[in-house]
């Protein structure tokens, strides 16, 4: 027993000891930043000025009111395009989001049934999954090069060169404002993900029972029935995961939109997403606006920390799979109930 | 069932199969296309492109296109160079990869061999930071990386990979359903140390999860542009990472042969796709087991 007790005593050190690079590791470049980067959100922005401005940066980037401090010509001009950026950028980010995120779910889903449904026969599914989840794996910085160089503005890029051909006017698709890059970038960020997306949600459908697929087959239900009335259903967990996951990734929407610009420096304003307004401000060689940047951090880690909340509290964030299963006991008992 | 019921039945699902290969090959062109072009066109020199934008034959050109692009190098006009892009990329994600998988590998054996009162704690931590964006501790990141004079510098590409939360958690979950803790006390009893029992017995057996994550943090190293963007602020020449050199080429006024530009952006992903094409078995099944979290 005293053995015992001082054996699990020393083992518990080593437990400690295999964690602990990790914590310091974390403690030093993330949690530090973070915290530095609160306190940043309440500093002037520009070279010169290190001052506390209070909530200033947060008043600025959200109502647009003209800055309050006293001082520098630089830091006022600044403030005045930093205004009412905010709610532009953040506009953005979700329009892009939801433009990029429904084709993917809807694509996604469809190919998740069919590549597991085992009525069908289709041949070299293994090629198709392997094909499409090739974009995603793919460079991001040279995706957006690709797409800028074949859909560029003037008459050199690929489609615009296709379209002048046939005698067509030539579209802006990358410096539009009209929602011509934003649609251009929504199609590419679809492009990169369906694959992805699919299977995830293929693992998530492989976990349904098969049993479940066969009687309702024997019953005579159409596939249609069963995707609507089967597979939505007992996949809803793994759904929202999907969502929120997404959400959250859709938010740091960083590379596609920074990268799909026709000149370096000139940021087209339909499609700055938040990050990349973060990125911008703090970027610049002369007069960064860090202040202005790390208010916007504070803001959207705020906006991650409730969607995480959300994920934590639906309980999926410990495993999909396991949250899946769960609902899938609960669904199959409600079948057999309503069943009998 | 009667017999016409099975032919009918038989003969939906071979016009439903049809439908859906038509609609897959059609997604399989979706995906390819983009990355089709780009190789005719990094084969076809600037007149063939500019004279026609869109083709699907390759041409004959591509030597004489990487010998414009090196004429460039050469000259100074672009930061672009394919070999010191694949040795930067290819330094810091070996690196990377090397400092995450270990150190991942480490904590996840620590949490689930030991038992030790913050184990709880510790692990509820790393599934609360899991989904934190890098964005978001960007501002941060970049000032104490200025402060302490290590912009312009690899460490802070490399260094901060030792904490990935999302691999800790991968590889813990492979970990608690794939690892006999017998083991552990068997090594103890003949006598083995505890880092030795980790060495030699916790990684070797952890091997196939520690190749998926090996494959998806190369990479996304590989592949991470913003991060680089952020530290290596005076972008040096010899320093610029692969992204980064591609990002320089394509918005270059300066220079302006097509052909030359596709086959920059061409040599910048064909790493990457030699790389997919030799694990995509693994690649695929890794996503479907969770293993990826961007």
């Amino acid at each position: 027993m005293n053995l015992n007790k001082r054996r699990s005593i020393s083992y518990a050190k080593f437990g400690y000891l295999f964690i602990l690079p990790f914590f310091i590791v974390y403690l030093f470049f993330q949690i530090y930043p973070l915290f530095y980067t609160f306190y940043l959100s309440s500093q002037s922005n520009g070279d010169l000025v290190t001052d506390s401005v209070g909530m200033d940066n947060f008043k600025i980037i959200l109502s647009g009111q003209p800055t309050t401090t006293p001082g520098h010509e630089i830091a006022k001009r600044a403030a005045q395009s930093a205004s009412k950026n905010f709610f532009r950028v953040l506009g953005n980010t979700c329009i892009l989001w939801v433009g990029n995120f429904i084709p993917q779910i809807i694509i996604s889903l469809l190919l998740a049934a069919w590549f597991t449904d085992a009525y069908l026969k289709v041949k070299g599914k293994g090629f198709y999954k392997i094909v499409m989840y090739m974009p995603n794996i793919i460079t991001a910085a040279s995706v957006a090069a690709l797409f800028v160089m074949l859909f560029n503005d003037s008459e050199y890029g690929a489609v615009n060169n296709f379209l002048v051909k046939l005698g067509k006017e030539k579209v802006n698709f990358v410096a539009g404002i009209k929602g011509e890059a934003r649609i251009m970038i929504m199609i590419i960020q679809t492009w990169m993900w369906f694959g992805n997306t699919t299977i995830m949600l293929m693992s998530g459908i492989m976990g349904i029972n098969p049993s479940l697929f066969e009687a309702a087959n024997i019953d005579g239900a159409t596939p249609t029935q069963q995707f609507f009335r089967i597979t939505i259903p007992l996949l809803r967990p793994i759904l929202l995961y999907t969502v929120v996951t997404s959400m959250i990734g859709g938010l740091q929407m960083f590379d596609i939109p920074y990268l799909y610009n026709a000149q370096a420096g000139a940021q087209n304003i339909t499609t700055e997403t938040v990050a990349v307004y973060i990125y911008n401000n703090f970027h610049k060689t002369t007069a960064p606006n860090l202040g202005y940047s790390a208010a916007a951090s504070v803001i959207l880690f705020f906006i991650t920390a409730a969607l995480g909340a959300i994920a934590f509290v639906t309980n999926l964030e410990e495993d999909p799979r396991s949250a899946h299963a769960k609902g899938r006991n609960k669904t199959a008992l409600k079948i057999k109930l309503g069943g009998a | 069932m009667d017999i016409a019921g099975q032919k009918s039945n038989s003969k939906m699902i071979f016009i439903r199969s049809a439908i859906v290969t038509a609609v897959l090959i059609l997604l399989t062109i979706f995906a390819l296309l983009p990355i089709w072009i780009l190789i005719v066109n990094s084969t076809r020199d600037h007149f063939e492109i500019i004279t026609n934008g869109v083709s699907l034959i390759p041409g004959l050109k591509m030597f004489k296109n990487i010998g414009q692009l090196n004429e460039w190098v050469e000259q100074g006009k672009i930061q672009y160079n394919a070999l010191t892009g694949y040795v930067n990329s290819g330094f810091i994600s070996l690196c990377a990869t090397f400092l995450t998988v270990l150190f991942s590998t480490m904590t996840a054996y620590g949490l689930v061999v030991y038992d030790f009162k913050l184990r709880g704690a510790a692990y509820t931590f790393i599934i609360a930071v899991m989904m934190v964006p890098m964005q978001v501790t960007s501002v941060g990141f970049y000032k104490f990386m200025l402060n302490v004079n290590l912009t312009d510098t690899y460490f802070p590409l490399i260094i901060p990979a030792i904490a990935a939360p999302a691999i800790v958690f991968f590889m813990r979950q492979s970990m608690k359903s794939t690892f006999p803790l017998d083991i552990v006390e068997a090594a103890r009893i003949d006598g083995c140390g505890e880092y030795r029992t980790f060495f030699q017995i916790g990684i070797p057996m952890m091997k196939p999860a520690i190749a998926v994550q090996s494959i998806f943090c190369f990479v996304g190293n590989w592949n991470n542009f913003y991060t680089p963007c952020m530290i290596l602020i005076s972008r040096k020449p010899e320093q610029l990472t692969l992204p980064m050199m591609v990002n320089t080429i394509y918005t270059n006024d300066k220079i302006n042969d097509l052909g030359a530009k596709y086959v920059a952006i061409m040599l910048s992903i064909i790493p990457v796709v030699v790389v997919y094409f030799i694990f995509s078995r693994f690649i695929v099944e890794g996503v479907a087991l969770g293993g990826v979290k961007e």
